[in-house]
């Protein structure tokens, strides 16, 4: 025999296994008869298999410190992000200040610890826009197909070809070039940004999802029996298509704060007064071989955020995949 | 279940071919070991076809591809037993041993042939490979070799087919291209796992014809693989019937149809709706096969039975000899083929 | 048309010349048609009221796009359907709606025929949710215990999800789903293929005793010959999208005149060791062609032992000719196949 066979067989009893596996389960819970219900769904499945995974404890653990953070950051210190002193400008770490001081005299670890915030809320945003803006493109060209279909995807994939950090730029510098611009609009501009260079992947992993689920015989079963098309969009369609987004959701998370960052960096996104992550990476780009620790902290915490997420989208598409049970 | 009492089974033309012996195979799954194989038993001997019946879960595919070595390990892991080729065991040989016999010695089609063949290369090329690289062919030899091949399997315009990729064969020519495949280094035995499910009944009928042309022709081993009590009746010499990983009932084909052995057997035959008269209601076996991580007590078959008694829940049926060159794995054998 | 004119009062469902073609596209943003798949051309048969229609053909002879056509989820090319004698084609609005609860579908695949992220209760409960009328709320819940009683499932298991079923139990919740709005026309496409022999039987059994239960009439699409025999009443043959012989179960079977009916039973293997060597072989050569571009005149004629030119140039109609049941072959002749 030669590799094609063999391979052939090979995930044909690959699938023989879960229908064991599958079947049985089946037959035993519903031959019993009479026992009090506990439903079983596919979340629930695949939460049972995530607690016992060890790299969605580490990335759990690691994200809800980072939330505990961004949410009490009183709880982790007491002193004030805002005070400067520049006496003790560049001083490495104490005892008194974990991290250090950076140029200004401002405490690393207090504002590492309350730039969270900052970093969270514009990840969380442009996550919920671009899952909001992909998803339901997405929903609709899959569902609706045909001319309509077509011109979304036409549209998405103009999106698409810009280059992420081109786009911002220009996004940014021709809205919020006028420095009088406020905290809050200043977050704005950088969500929006973020999502409008970012819903086509979203609406292509939606889309393809949709199809997918469109095609199913339970489908054609509604269809049959007279459903509306909110009905089979929103019973059948989006609980069977959802997963993949999620997966992509958790890891675009963790992308876009370093998406932030990067802006930040480049003099683009936040600016002081705003504390982030970003914008300590940048105060510490003059000064970084005299006093690396003032780049070091704020990149170590925001490598591990990333990483967290990006770990738990792994995690979360293993589990959510009933083929790698 | 020891081995000395199978060595009875069937009337044996002459010495086997292949012989599986008392084999376990268990799949770690995430929810719990499940007992695949539960002792099985079987011989092949040349120009003999043995049909291996049962439904899904029964464990027939997996013992096949046991034989072949290509069980997927895990989550799979044999547990015991043996599988001898020519006396050989191939379950303890070397790799380098277990690969030569693949191929040119037993070979194996499959029931889906569109994915059993490579996309990407020529149906040619894909038999011309194993020829140049397993027998030392020249490029030119292969490719005449090849075309002979897709001749021998009745291929029409076989010359111009080669250069053609499996996507361009109709369901039926791919599946005459696998076989032309798997008999290109010559195999004494030949495992066809389901090779006729996905087909239509017309060109079933046409394919079946032709592995039992090539058969007679090469006096080649075969083992089909199915659960359509249909085709057994029309090819096979002795059957194999499993049922929840172990072999139920073994005899030459017209016994068991004509006064089955086994009540599992009596049952699928009698469930059976026929092309010959319309029927009334059908007799069903009631209830579902066992789980394989919880296969019940005593007879696996016994929650399902008609005849089962209290001796049945309890103790494990060893497999009776109720006449010469037959076995059933039931406590009441004797009665039942006296009763039909 | 056969069959027109004598008891058409009983017919409860009447399709004549059926036509369903879909266009090939080619091209990425600018789609050019380069022909079509011509799946259903030219059907015609009636339904009388508590009866079963076999419909048995090989794949892509279009024996389940006349399903979905008749379940209106594909708008037919042309030709006419009637309902209790209303253009059930044409229905739109309020009376679309009371016609879906008049005909109900069961799918060939337990695995997806049934949405994974819903409950038993749920999937069987949807048509009152879609169908409020038919069933008050507070109802709803005792109405669905009901149907899971019929079809033989255990009536607390509403709140288990689809893969906690077997395959058989899968295909009873489909069953259950189906008759929850009380449909006088259930179409079966291909319900039992995907099944186990000792389930199918099951299966077959339910589907019997539900017909006379209810006094349901079946359109029961197979590939399986035997199966199709033990359900039904009368039988169409399809081939390459055509009726090409339709009769009695009895006609079909026994005194078969068309040579594809004839091949087809022919190549059916029988569980009976004893008949090998004595059954007459009809063997076709082939497989079946593309629906794109069916063969001229007859379509069956380029594999038909009995193809003359007259089959080329001519397509024969579906019309009695030999043993008193339409056929579509110019030579069609008696010839009994099955022992």
């Amino acid at each position: 025999m030669t590799d094609p066979s063999t391979a052939a067989s090979a995930s044909s009893i690959e699938a023989h296994t879960h229908v064991l596996a599958a079947e049985h389960a089946g037959t035993e819970t519903a031959g019993a008869p009479g026992k009090p219900d506990k439903p079983r769904s596919l979340a629930s499945d695949a939460w049972d298999d995530l607690r016992r995974r060890p790299l969605f404890l580490i990335a759990g653990s690691l994200i809800a410190l980072v939330l505990l953070m961004a949410l009490f950051p009183f709880l982790f210190t007491q002193t004030d992000p805002g005070y400067a002193d520049l006496a003790r400008s560049r001083q490495g770490p104490s005892a008194q200040a974990w991290f250090g001081y950076d140029n200004q005299g401002y405490d690393i670890y207090a504002r590492t610890i309350h730039g969270a915030r900052a970093s969270i809320v514009v990840g969380i945003c442009a996550t919920t826009l671009t899952v909001l803006i992909g998803g339901t493109l997405g929903l609709l060209a899959g569902y609706y197909g045909g001319w309509l279909d077509g011109l979304m995807s036409r549209v998405a994939d103009v999106f698409f070809g810009l280059p992420f950090v081109l786009g911002a730029i220009i996004i940014l510098s021709s809205f919020g070039s006028t420095g009088t611009t406020s905290v809050a609009q200043i977050m704005f501009l950088v969500v929006m940004s973020i999502a409008v260079l970012s819903w086509p992947v979203c609406m292509r992993i939606m889309r393809s999802a949709a199809i997918t689920a469109k095609q199913q015989d339970y489908v054609k079963a509604a269809r049959a029996l007279g459903a509306s098309s909110s009905r089979i969009i929103l019973r059948h369609m989006l609980p069977n298509a959802v997963a993949p987004v999620l997966v992509y959701a958790t890891i675009a998370l963790g992308a876009f704060i370093g998406a932030e960052a990067t802006l930040s960096f480049l003099g683009l996104g936040l600016r002081a007064p705003v504390v982030s992550w970003g914008v300590m990476i940048a105060d510490s780009r003059d000064i970084i071989r005299v006093a690396p620790h003032t780049l070091l902290f704020p990149a170590a915490f925001l490598t591990a955020t990333v990483l967290a997420f990006v770990m738990l989208g792994d995690a979360v598409r293993e589990a959510l995949d009933p083929k790698t049970r | 279940m020891s081995t000395v009492d199978e060595t009875g089974a069937g009337p044996i033309p002459s010495a086997p071919l292949l012989e599986v012996d008392d084999l376990f195979v268990e799949f770690h799954t995430r929810d719990g070991v499940a007992r695949v194989l539960n002792g099985v038993s079987y011989r092949v001997a040349a120009g003999e076809t043995l049909a291996v019946l049962g439904e899904s879960g029964s464990g027939k595919s997996v013992t096949a591809q046991t034989v072949m070595g290509i069980l997927d390990t895990p989550p799979g892991v044999i547990t015991g037993g043996a599988v001898r080729f020519h006396g050989e065991d191939l379950l303890t040989a070397p790799d380098r041993r277990r690969r030569a016999v693949r191929g040119s010695g037993i070979a194996m089609i499959f029931q889906d042939a569109l994915s059993a063949l490579n996309p990407v290369f020529t149906v040619g090329f894909q038999i011309e490979e194993q020829l140049r690289v397993r027998r030392g062919m020249s490029r030119k030899d292969a490719r005449k070799r090849a075309v002979e091949l897709l001749e021998l399997v009745k291929i029409p315009n076989a010359r111009g087919r080669v250069r053609q990729y499996p996507h361009e064969f109709s369901g039926g020519m791919r599946q005459r291209a696998m076989i032309a495949m798997s008999l290109a280094l010559d195999p004494e035995l030949l495992i066809a796992d389901e090779p006729t499910t996905a087909l239509d009944v017309t060109v079933q009928a046409q394919i079946m014809d032709l592995l039992k042309e090539i058969q007679v022709e090469r006096h080649m081993g075969l083992i089909l693989i199915t659960h359509d009590l249909g085709v057994v009746a029309e090819v096979a010499d002795r059957i194999a019937v499993m049922y929840a990983g172990r072999i139920v009932e073994q005899a030459d084909a017209r016994s068991v149809y004509r006064r089955p052995g086994h009540p599992y057997t009596a049952a699928l035959l009698d469930s059976l709706p026929r092309l010959d008269q319309k029927g009334t209601e059908l007799n069903t076996i009631k209830g579902l096969p066992p789980s394989l991580l919880r296969i019940p007590d005593g007879c696996p078959f016994h929650p399902r039975c008609a005849r089962a008694q209290d001796v049945c829940r309890t103790e494990v049926p060893p497999q009776h000899r109720p006449e010469p060159g037959r076995l059933s794995a039931c406590h009441f054998a004797e009665e039942l083929i006296a009763d039909a | 048309m056969h069959e027109t004119g004598e008891n058409s009062g009983d017919n409860i469902l009447e399709v004549r010349d059926l036509v369903k073609h879909f266009p090939v596209r080619v091209g990425v943003l600018f789609k050019r048609v380069i022909g079509h798949v011509r799946a259903v051309d030219g059907v015609s048969f009636d339904l009388k009221r508590g009866e079963t229609l076999g419909v048995v053909g090989e794949s892509g002879c279009g024996k389940s796009t006349l399903a979905q056509v008749l379940m209106r989820l594909e708008p037919p090319t042309s030709g006419s359907a009637t309902f209790e004698g209303r253009d059930m084609l044409a229905m739109k609005g309020a009376e679309l709606r009371k016609l879906r609860r008049d005909i109900q579908i069961v799918l060939q695949d337990p695995y997806t025929s049934l949405n994974p992220r819903m409950t038993v209760g749920d999937i069987v409960g949807e048509p009152f949710e879609i169908h409020p009328e038919v069933a008050p709320k507070g109802s709803r819940a005792g109405r669905v215990r009901d149907l899971l009683d019929v079809v033989g499932l255990n009536p607390e298991h509403l709140n288990r999800y689809p893969h906690q079923f077997s395959g058989g139990q899968r295909q009873r919740i489909g069953i259950a789903r189906a008759l929850a709005l009380k449909p006088k026309v259930i179409v079966c496409d291909e319900p039992v293929s995907a099944l186990d022999v000792s389930i199918q039987a099951q299966v077959m059994n339910l589907l019997g005793d539900l017909q006379s239960e209810f006094g349901l009439s079946y359109v029961f699409i197979a590939h399986d010959l035997s199966v199709v025999r033990h359900l039904s009443d009368r039988v169409a043959v399809m081939y390459l999208g055509k009726v090409v012989e339709i009769g009695t179960e009895e006609e079909i079977y026994e005194r078969p005149t068309h040579p594809y009916t004839q091949a087809l039973l022919s190549a059916v293997p029988v569980p009976d060791p004893e008949l090998r060597g004595r059954r007459q072989v009809i063997r076709l050569e082939g497989d079946v062609p593309s629906p794109v571009d069916p063969p001229s005149g007859c379509r069956f004629r380029t594999r038909c032992w009995k193809a003359q030119d007259v089959c080329a140039e001519e397509e024969p109609a579906l019309e009695i000719r030999a043993a008193n049941h339409p056929s579509a072959c110019h030579f069609a002749e008696q010839r009994s196949i099955v022992p």
